[in-house]
């Protein structure tokens, strides 16, 4: 499929394989920020192509997963209402909170739905206006501006029976969080493509700078992810610390003006909590106080939620890259996709249902009952 | 706000219908549980559906036919062996292009007879009708299940109507039940895998499911999506006309509706205990369809298919099975995508487009838009 195949050219990428082979003289320790970057990898099969000695771990990107448990409750609380239409994009369904899924919510008469876009909302609001429509606004930058739009239109048109419930993180401070932590291991990140085309990446630049870290943007697709890894790496082994864009065809410097100022008319910066990770100053949007009539949290006082997260659970030191899913011992015995314990086997973007989804047969699991076998498939390792 | 007080109480309140399962960490509240009530996901065809037929349907119905969880049963009578199947039909939109629920369900039970390789003779159909529903609406649907039926070469020879007040069902949903006929030497069921054999897929996959969704989400996407729903018992028989002398090459097949190639795999996988390699790039996808899955997040691998196969066939008659497949008309994209092997018993891997190789799993539940 054009624009797509030419980006999963399986030759071109043994070409970039062979250069970061060539390229490489010690080991380093890469993050991928995003979590459509771990899906793509893992998907892909990209991680088993790189050389022994280069290692990527997985970042706090999934929007998903670090989405704070006691902001799943509050969404749960509002969607088990009875006068309340609950939108939400369709990977939040499943996300256990402490008592039940939206899924389990909508078997028992909530009315759970789930939009493609955040403006279905104002849709849906018209055509039931004695309901509270209420849109669960989770995300990075990159999907602040569709759901600012919300808000906005929202406010626009009057449509007093739209609201947000609002989760907003942004990447810079965790990446700061990330190089703070004094038992950090990353050595270069490969950075979010989609969150720079609305922000650019000039916020970027005194991260690199300071922590004297390479940050390469990086795209999505299999090629875009091994040549974002050689950037990395050839700035590694120079020693030279910079932010390069390999994300070129999509995204600029700069930027979506047109987006950063929707967002900032919509939101500000604010304190969150990450999942697994904790409170990090100044790292997510709230809605500004002109927009408290839309405001979930403000409308629906949900009562004192302070949920427990099972201890057994590593997805904090996974989303950190400390860990990787094999290190826990959960992964594919308690842990599954269908039980998950943590965020980060919820979403799909999540590096633990990526790795059980695509990659558990490839490390050894003592309760892992299929393994080894991949060594006895010669076919289809002739490419390594 | 009333609003606040209610859903407070309701988080506070021991609710009887979410409830955790045993937990291995005490007291815990971990968030793992059993759903204590249909949802959605139970009617996938993934992970959810399967362990509803384990929990529920299996202990009560145990017996040696039902056992080989087959898509069909197949029942011995003296010398004649007949295949028998039943399947219910609910789709929104009941009109999609490239068919209506009429069709999927003349369609979907004649592949499943015709998937053992049987001729399939009569079908039964049970309507129920919602109060309301135009009768012109239910003119059109039999009538569609008429024409398909005489595509099919079968007979609808009994039937039943009931009708749900409104609001109680949606439109109209059909369950129709089959009969077919096996003749001597053809034994094909999951069961019969072997390592060796060659995989074959009968066609473009995913055509089907993005249809529906893209109706019922109202998204419009550049070159128009067609269901490829169509009985496929006549594309069966010229695969078994393959060689005059032989009856057995024909190891395993399947229609890939419900949950995709990728859970129609790992079923088979599981059932006959052997592994199944497949190579990404044999797999044949419209481009409308990649396009549609690629923006939605999807993976066409799990998208419902209503007019293709898989079939199992020995190798060293798969490339002539093939050629004879290509020439009939819903057979001409059909491709060898992978084999089965001796290894990873159980499980499926794909060798991917760039070269790496991952695990294909089933479907847990629905599948899921992603977020970005």
């Amino acid at each position: 499929m054009k624009y797509l195949d030419e980006y999963r050219n399986g030759e071109i990428a043994a070409k970039i394989v062979d250069e970061i082979r060539r390229t490489l003289t010690r080991p380093w320790l890469l993050m991928e920020v995003c979590g459509g970057q771990t899906h793509s990898i893992v998907k892909h099969g990209i991680d088993y192509l790189l050389p022994a000695g280069l290692e990527l771990v997985h970042g706090p990107g999934c929007p998903v997963c670090v989405t704070p448990l006691e902001m799943i409750d509050k969404a749960h609380a509002i969607a088990r209402l009875p006068n309340v239409i609950f939108c939400s994009f369709g990977d939040m369904l499943r996300v256990p909170g402490s008592d039940g899924d939206l899924f389990t919510i909508k078997s028992l008469g909530g009315d759970v739905r789930i939009v493609y876009s955040p403006l279905d909302c104002l849709k849906i609001a018209r055509a039931n206006p004695r309901k509270q429509v209420v849109f669960f606004a989770i995300g990075f930058e990159t999907t602040a501006p569709a759901n600012a739009m919300l808000a906005w239109r929202a406010r626009v048109e009057s449509l007093n029976n739209v609201s947000l419930l609002v989760s907003h993180v942004l990447v810079p401070p965790a990446l700061q969080a990330i190089l703070d932590a004094p038992d950090n291991r990353i050595q270069g990140f490969l950075g979010p493509g989609h969150v720079c085309a609305v922000m650019g990446y000039t916020e970027y630049d005194p991260i690199s700078a300071r922590y004297h870290v390479p940050i390469v943007i990086t795209g999505f697709e299999p090629l875009d992810i091994l040549q974002g890894t050689l950037m990395t790496i050839r700035q590694l082994e120079s020693g030279r610390a910079t932010v390069e864009n390999q994300y070129s065809r999509i995204l600029n410097r700069e930027g979506n003006p047109a987006a950063q100022k929707l967002i900032a008319t919509v939101f500000e910066v604010g304190d969150r909590k990450w999942r697994g990770i904790g409170a990090i100053p100044g790292s997510g949007y709230h809605l500004r106080p002109e927009f408290a009539g839309h405001d979930a949290e403000k409308l629906f006082e949900v009562g004192r939620i302070a949920p427990l997260e099972p201890e057994i659970c590593i997805s904090g030191q996974i989303l950190r890259g400390l860990k990787k899913p094999h290190d826990c011992p959960a992964f594919a015995s308690l842990c599954t996709p269908q039980h998950p314990l943590g965020a980060t086997m919820v979403s799909a973007e999540g590096a633990c249902a990526a790795y059980y989804t695509y990659g558990r047969h490839l490390t050894p699991h003592r309760s892992d009952p299929l393994l080894h076998v991949i060594d006895e498939t010669e076919d289809i390792h002739a490419s390594r | 706000m009333p609003a606040a007080d209610e859903a407070s109480k309701i988080l506070r309140a021991d609710d009887p219908d979410i409830v955790p399962s045993s937990t291995p960490f005490g007291s815990c509240p971990i968030p793992i549980f059993d759903h204590q009530r249909i949802v959605l996901g139970h009617g996938s065809g993934g992970k959810l559906t399967a362990d509803l037929i384990e929990k529920i349907f299996l202990p009560a119905f145990r017996n040696p036919t039902l056992d080989k969880m087959d898509d069909q049963a197949v029942l011995q009578f003296g010398d004649m062996r007949l295949a028998f199947t039943t399947d219910s039909f609910v789709v929104t939109p009941i009109f999609f292009p490239g068919g209506d629920i009429g069709r999927l369900a003349i369609h979907g039970t004649v592949n499943d007879l015709a998937m053992s390789g049987a001729r399939p003779l009569y079908l039964s159909a049970a309507f129920i009708l919602e109060e309301g529903l135009p009768v012109d609406d239910l003119r059109r649907v039999v009538e569609s299940m008429r024409s398909a039926a005489a595509e099919a070469g079968v007979q609808l020879v009994t039937g039943d109507t009931k009708v749900v007040n409104r609001g109680k069902g949606d439109q109209i949903f059909i369950t129709t039940t089959g009969i077919g006929v096996i003749e001597n030497g053809i034994n094909i069921s999951a069961d019969q895998a072997r390592p060796g054999d060659k995989i074959i897929l009968s066609g473009t996959i995913g055509d089907h499911g993005m249809t529906i969704m893209s109706q019922r989400e109202g998204l419009q996407f550049e070159g128009a999506i067609q269901s490829d729903c169509a009985s496929l018992n006549q594309l069966v028989v010229a695969m078994l006309s393959t060689s005059s002398e032989r009856r057995d090459f024909i190891h395993t097949m399947r229609d890939p509706t419900r949950g995709g190639v990728a859970t129609t795999l790992n079923e088979l996988a599981r059932h006959a205990n052997v592994g199944i390699v497949i190579d990404q790039r044999a797999i044949p996808v419209r481009e409308s369809v990649q396009g549609a899955c690629e923006v939605l997040g999807l993976d066409p691998l799990y998208v419902a298919n209503e007019g293709k196969l898989i079939a199992f066939v020995v190798p060293e008659m798969a490339e002539v099975v093939l050629h004879r497949m290509s020439q009939h008309p819903l057979g001409a994209d059909a491709a060898i995508i992978g084999e089965v092997v001796n290894t990873h018993p159980g499980m499926v891997l794909m060798k991917t487009q760039i070269g790496g190789t991952r695990v294909l799993d089933v479907m847990f539940g629905e599948q899921l838009p992603r977020i970005c």
